[in-house]
């Protein structure tokens, strides 16, 4: 069985304050459904990573956040999206080190290992969107 | 633009980080530090990141090269404070800050650099 408490409520990304009021947002959520500070922190983290690469690689897009509610436990349920380039090689940009300019090439590798579930979907000269989910277990 | 303030203690500049930096705002204090660093003659660098609830890769690539280009201008850099949770995610994150020492507080990070400076 399962309800999503909260209709997805869309965030731009536009700038870097942006940015930031979407880490405030996640933090406040992640405190809502009670994950530790050390979950709080890596979740607030992967965030931080995806909403820059939209600005950054992109130019800009959108966040989607929610809190799922399952039988035994809640989530936050986090997509990033966006029209930009895309990717051509997922294998290489998800490859700790790599960067196509600039960058230490952790965000993307670095935000799979801080959450539970990672999916990216990307089509060159459509657009990117990564969905990210981190659970509290009871 | 707002601005990080940067305070002066003999030869050591002190920055207290107290607002959830946007990239801007990182990029101008590491080239504040740097103008500082020559003009107050500074051979010490401590920042204090206490206040600061996550350290992403930006984050952390700024505080490299801040203390990389400290350390080509004769100045050494302690970045201090910085909380647990932070660490066990830039761990998990593959962040390892090069180039970059930490201490515990400020007070760890002042005696840091005064044995430093004395030997
Ligand atoms: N939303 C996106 N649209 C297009 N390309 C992207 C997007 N996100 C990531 N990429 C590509 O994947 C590469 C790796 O991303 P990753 O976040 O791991 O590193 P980075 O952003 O280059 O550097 P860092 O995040 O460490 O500062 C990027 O350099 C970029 O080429
Ligand atoms: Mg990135």
């Amino acid at each position: 069985m399962t309800s999503d408490v909260q209709i997805p409520s869309a965030m731009p990304l536009y700038t870097d304050d942006d940015v930031v009021r979407v880490r405030a947002q996640v933090r406040q959520f992640a405190v809502e459904i009670g994950l530790s500070l050390v979950d709080q922190t890596k979740v607030v983290t992967a965030a931080s990573e995806l909403a820059r690469n939209t600005l950054r690689h992109a130019g800009g897009g959108e966040a989607r956040l929610q809190i799922l509610q399952r039988e035994n436990m809640r989530g936050l349920h986090l997509a990033f999206s966006d029209r930009g380039p895309g990717i051509a090689d997922i294998g290489l940009a998800m490859t700790d080190g790599y960067t196509s300019g600039g960058g230490l090439g952790l965000g993307l590798g670095g935000a799979k290992r801080l959450v539970d579930e990672f999916e990216l979907t990307t089509e060159v000269g459509k657009g990117t969107t990564v969905v990210i989910i981190k659970w509290k277990r009871f | 633009m707002e601005k990080i303030p940067i305070l002066r203690i003999g030869k050591v500049l002190l920055v207290t980080i107290q607002v959830d930096m946007h990239d801007r705002l990182a990029l101008a204090l590491q080239e504040d530090l740097s103008e500082r660093i020559v003009r107050d003659e500074a051979n010490g660098v401590i920042i204090d990141i206490s206040a600061l609830d996550i350290v992403d890769s930006f984050i952390g690539r700024v505080l490299s090269n801040t203390a990389a280009v400290a350390r080509i201008l004769d100045a050494e850099t302690i970045v201090v404070g910085m909380q647990p949770a932070v660490a066990i995610t830039l761990v998990e994150l593959g962040l390892n800050l090069t180039g970059v020492k930490t201490a515990l507080n400020v007070e760890l990070g002042m005696a840091m650099l005064s044995r430093r400076l004395r030997s």
